[in-house]
């Protein structure tokens, strides 16, 4: 009836004092990858947790593939896979056996379980260490069995929660293939991180920080937003110039990047370019305008004053 | 003076590692409390009040008087009467009293004679209550009113006694069938408490509550391997105590099978409990050493249940390990079936399901 897979309003859940999540309003369209960007402790786990019914929303609603949470939490489980951030097989079973035993608990017939697990070895070049200790295996091939694992029982909707961090820049761009994979064959998949080129793969984007929904968009919409705001200073002297910089009104951020300062100005300022000009009137420094890249985003998000 | 300095550090590093572990903290005033107590109250070697009863097919006043005579020594404590010698060694096979006082139908021509005026049928299995009531044997009797203590002296023992069931009163008879219990409660409540707690430390909870097992499923199907482990571990005791011990298997198999389930499930299903409260496998340790400790000493293991003080004995059955050494003594020793003590049976069965009741409710499939 609808085509989003998850639609949240006013998702909130404290721990305590802490407000780990404050009324989050998510739409997260079917079959896309739908990405959380935030830094640690902005609520991307806890916001998982809750879509997957393991946390109970202290406040809001949230439906799942047409599941009311919490209420419905068990029929959805059917259909979802979770990647945890922390890996959570058994390191004392193989790699069969883990998937074995999953299969089983998700009630797989016997003769689609062997055929699913052999498929899945095959596709995630795991054939060769089936009956390798899942404790003794590295962070990439521990990464592809838990994905492995998670879409054992072909779910519609993945949730992976930051699922490269402990996985070398090769492996990552491996991993994401696999993503690109299972999305095109209709899997919908929520996926955090706090890298800013993976986020730029996901088809759209929510960046969350303390808990708050900060933007959601696509990443060329959020970055398009940020057009003649983001200003690079190349010349002498960048630490003092940055330091005169933050003194100035309508500057947000400044930041050292090799031998140029990226500027985001702030979007009350008219002609960003020409402002800074004036402003340094040092003739030894270059000020042009850039693009705008994803941190830009983060950076302009995350200081409340984002665009939609 | 700085390794001085940094062994200070250590030490107030651990100090704070205490201070955070409230179950640490709790163990080391409770450890010395408990032990205290247990040893210093519950625990008495010199046995009194065993439980005992009274045949007199002689029907005369002598057997009231000289009944009167035991009962004040306050080692024996008189629950019943029957009319048979049968009857009462029943009663002792099914574990209701730990002897029986049998006067026979001639006393008043045996006190006449200066004879041996009766006979003591005892449990001899607990060599700690066969010695106490060996030392009535030739207590002075004191027949007649007016005449001195010791009026009733011959050169005969006052009364006869009949060693039932380990008549060389060897100490071991009683500890091997015991030991089951205590290696029970040691292996099935350690292995399931840590069993869970594992799963939760190493983050394989936070999978398995993802998929569509029901708590009920996980637990049960958790148990079921140290169903198995248990039974080899009693047939090891039981088995070698037959061989190195040469401890006698009055029983039939079939009872042994039928209590030592309801044992194994009763501490399993103690063990997934604390695997439930326990954070940590530190945690659930300590635990387990809170339940095993009474379990070796207010049990009857170590010391007769009938020498504790009643408060004693109310917080010892509790303690699944209570039920079980007696229902297991009196398979092994003294040949009861299963049927002969059920109230002990139905104990452990109902501890089971409030136990198994109580963990699953506590264990949600959720992170809050």
């Amino acid at each position: 009836m609808t085509d989003l897979a998850i639609q949240t309003t006013g998702l909130t859940r404290r721990f305590g004092d802490l407000l780990a999540v404050d009324s989050v309003d998510l739409a997260v369209p079917r079959g896309q990858i739908y990405g959380f960007l935030g830094p640690n402790g902005s609520g991307k786990t806890t916001t998982i947790r809750m879509l997957c019914g393991l946390l109970t929303p202290t406040a809001g609603s949230a439906a799942v593939l047409g599941h009311t949470l919490p209420q419905q939490a068990e029929p959805l489980r059917r259909q979802i896979g979770y990647m945890t951030q922390k890996f959570s097989l058994f390191e004392d079973l193989t790699v069969t056996e883990n998937l074995r035993f999953l299969a089983r608990i998700h009630g797989l017939p016997r003769l689609d379980r062997e055929n699913r697990i052999q498929e899945l070895l095959e596709r995630y070049a795991l054939e060769e260490m089936r009956n390798r200790l899942a404790g003794a295996m590295s962070g990439g091939q521990r990464q592809r069995l838990a994905l492995a694992s998670a879409i054992l029982h072909r779910p519609t909707l993945l949730f992976l929660d930051e699922p490269t961090s402990a996985v070398d820049p090769e492996n990552r761009r491996d991993f994401w293939e696999k993503l690109f994979d299972l999305s095109d064959a209709g899997t919908t998949i929520l996926v955090s991180t706090h890298y800013m080129d993976e986020a730029e793969r996901c088809h759209q984007l929510a960046i969350l920080d303390l808990g708050r929904l900060c933007a959601q968009g696509t990443p060329d919409h959020l970055m398009s937003a940020l057009e003649q705001r983001v200003v690079e200073i190349t010349g002498p002297g960048l630490r003092a110039v940055k330091e005169t910089l933050m003194q100035l009104p309508g500057i947000e951020s400044a930041a050292q990047q090799g031998l140029s300062l990226r500027v985001l100005v702030g979007d009350k300022v008219r002609a960003p370019v020409n402002f800074l000009r004036q402003s340094l009137n040092d003739d030894a420094l270059t000020v042009g305008a850039a693009r705008a890249n994803l941190e830009d985003v983060f950076v302009a998000a995350t200081r409340g004053e984002a665009s939609s | 003076m700085t390794s001085l300095r940094r062994v200070g550090a250590v030490t107030a590093k651990e100090f704070a590692h205490m201070s955070r572990d409230r179950m640490t903290f709790g163990m080391i005033i409770m450890i010395p409390l408990v032990q205290l107590l247990l040893f210093g109250y519950a625990i008495n070697s010199v046995v009194r009040n065993i439980p005992i009863a009274v045949v007199d097919l002689s029907g005369s006043a002598a057997a009231r008087v000289i009944t009167e005579q035991v009962r004040v020594t306050q080692v024996v404590d008189i629950v019943a009467n029957f009319d048979t010698p049968q009857e009462a060694e029943a009663a002792v096979v099914a574990g209701q009293i730990r002897a029986a006082l049998v006067f026979p139908e001639n006393l008043a021509e045996r006190v006449a004679g200066g004879e041996t005026v009766a006979q003591w049928l005892v449990d001899a299995s607990d060599t700690m209550v066969s010695s106490a009531l060996l030392s009535l044997r030739s207590m002075p009797l004191h027949l007649e009113a007016g005449a001195p203590l010791d009026a009733y002296r011959t050169t005969v023992p006052s009364f006869e006694l009949a060693l039932l069931f380990n008549p060389e009163r060897r100490s071991e008879v009683n500890i091997v069938p015991g030991l089951t219990a205590i290696v029970l409660t040691m292996t099935m409540i350690l292995f399931t408490s840590l069993a869970l707690v594992r799963e939760r430390e190493r983050g394989n909870m936070e999978l398995l509550i993802t998929t569509p097992v029901l708590p009920m499923e996980l637990m049960v199907g958790k148990l079921i391997p140290y169903v198995l482990v248990g039974l080899i571990q009693v047939a090891i005791i039981l088995g070698l105590g037959r061989v190195i011990f040469n401890i006698p298997f009055a029983g039939d198999l079939a009872s042994l099978m039928i209590i030592t389930l309801a044992f194994i499930a009763a501490s399993l299903t103690l063990g997934l409990l604390i695997s439930t409260i326990a954070k940590t496998q530190l945690q659930a340790m300590q635990m387990t050493v809170f339940i095993l400790l009474p379990s070796i000493l207010l049990s009857g293991f170590m010391f007769p249940y009938d020498a504790m003080p009643v408060p004693a004995q109310y917080i010892a059955e509790a303690f699944p390990a209570t039920h079980y050494i007696r229902l297991i003594r009196g398979v092994v020793l003294r040949g009861a079936h299963a049927g002969h003590m059920l109230p002990d049976i139905v104990w452990l069965l109902v501890f089971t399901a409030v136990m198994l009741t109580i963990a699953t409710l506590r264990f949600r499939k959720s992170l809050d």
